[in-house]
């Protein structure tokens, strides 16, 4: 077990021993202070249901239909065209629409292509530099009631662009093709 | 969001009405309404705790201390909070739990975050902070990515952490990258407000 996979594991509770161990000794009522900060996650996780609900029946249906697999068929040969693993071109267009989708992708390219290969390099990189786009603005512009979002799609789209770029380029110079 | 929203669902029905998949898709309509729900009742104990934990954090002064140890860099990366707002501390920890691999800590904070900005713009529009606050949340830097690391590890990977550095580079690669980004849209929607 290496250093950064046991810190992993210690880092929640060491996190709770430092905040607990700060705030007693600064004579602060630490058992109240976790409840009344607590009690406002309750409103906040159900207030979000709405807009979690809606995004997830949305991206089944494009799912379930087939048009997404579809739609990806079409965009792998031109991206693969442009250099881009084309085994890989799946994942990188659903990780921005889809957690669990890409989690389950990036696991099944781990399991084929063995984790210490190319592929299973890349596919470990992209899944951990890049996040949940759709999921991101779902979740936080919901919770506070945001319904113009402005350009926060788009720029977030294009950063993901530029974190799978930027994956396949480190993943390549490091570790060789 | 609205067109995106109705597209995906349009686009998945129309499909399925060609190729015989409305079985699939009048499954999956219900699996995902019962999924949300189940995600967001998970979502109830993630926040609660770590609500709880950062009302301590902050009232034992740990967020303001985070602030004025990341001020020049944060306040730099979000010229209208000021600087002592509990907006930049709420933005500092959720930055800092997705560095450090905690996702289910980032959200409840990045919300709280969210929550502070939306009490300075007042408008049910994206503030400029909010957009930056969000290119930098989906870029995120990451020095541990727990679940990639529980994934290589079940599939017996000679070294499970060796994509760490090159994780935290194209990370950080994205992050700058977001920033920039971030940057050009602001400026574009500057100019375009001035002409009118």
């Amino acid at each position: 077990m290496s250093l950064l996979a046991t810190a992993s594991l210690w880092i929640i509770p060491c996190l709770i021993l430092v905040v607990l161990a700060i705030a007693t000794a600064k004579r602060l009522p630490t058992y109240e202070l976790f409840v009344d900060g607590g009690k406002e996650g309750i409103s906040l996780a159900i207030s979000i249901l709405p807009f979690l609900l809606g995004m997830l029946i949305s991206i089944s249906i494009l799912r379930a239909s087939g048009a997404l697999d579809a739609l990806i068929g079409l965009i792998t040969p031109v991206l693969s065209i442009l250099g881009m693993p084309a085994d890989i071109v799946p994942l990188a267009l659903v990780r921005p629409i889809s957690g669990t989708a890409a989690l389950g992708m990036t696991t099944e390219l781990i399991a084929t292509h063995g984790p210490d290969s190319f592929i299973g390099r890349l596919a470990s990189v992209l899944q951990g530099s890049t996040d949940t786009t759709f999921y991101v603005l779902t979740v936080y512009f919901g919770a506070v009631g945001i319904r113009k979002m402005g350009d926060a799609l788009k720029v977030g789209l294009l950063a993901d662009v530029i974190g799978i770029i930027a994956s396949i380029i480190v993943v390549t110079i490091i570790f060789g093709a | 969001m609205n067109y995106i929203w109705a597209i995906m669902a349009i686009g998945g029905i129309i499909y399925a009405m060609f190729t015989g998949t409305m079985d699939q898709v009048n499954k999956a309509i219900f699996k995902s309404a019962d999924d949300a729900v189940v995600l967001a009742i998970s979502l109830i104990s993630v926040m609660v705790f770590w609500l709880g934990i950062t009302k301590i954090a902050e009232a034992a002064g740990l967020l303001n201390a985070l602030v004025r140890l990341a001020k020049p860099f944060i306040s730099r990366l979000f010229p209208d909070i000021p600087k002592d707002h509990p907006a930049m501390g709420y933005i500092l920890s959720n930055l800092t739990a997705n560095f450090f691999g905690l996702g289910n800590a980032a959200t409840p904070m990045g919300i709280k975050a969210m929550e502070e900005m939306k009490k300075l713009s007042n408008s049910p529009k994206a503030s400029r902070s909010m957009i930056t606050f969000l290119a930098v949340n989906t870029s995120s830097l990451t020095l541990i990515p727990t679940t990639v690391l529980a994934v290589r590890m079940k599939y017996e990977s000679n070294s499970p952490t060796e994509i760490v550095s090159a994780t935290l580079l194209a990370s950080i690669l994205s992050f700058i990258g977001a920033i920039l980004i971030d940057r050009l849209f602001y400026e574009i929607r500057r100019r375009k407000e001035r002409r009118i």
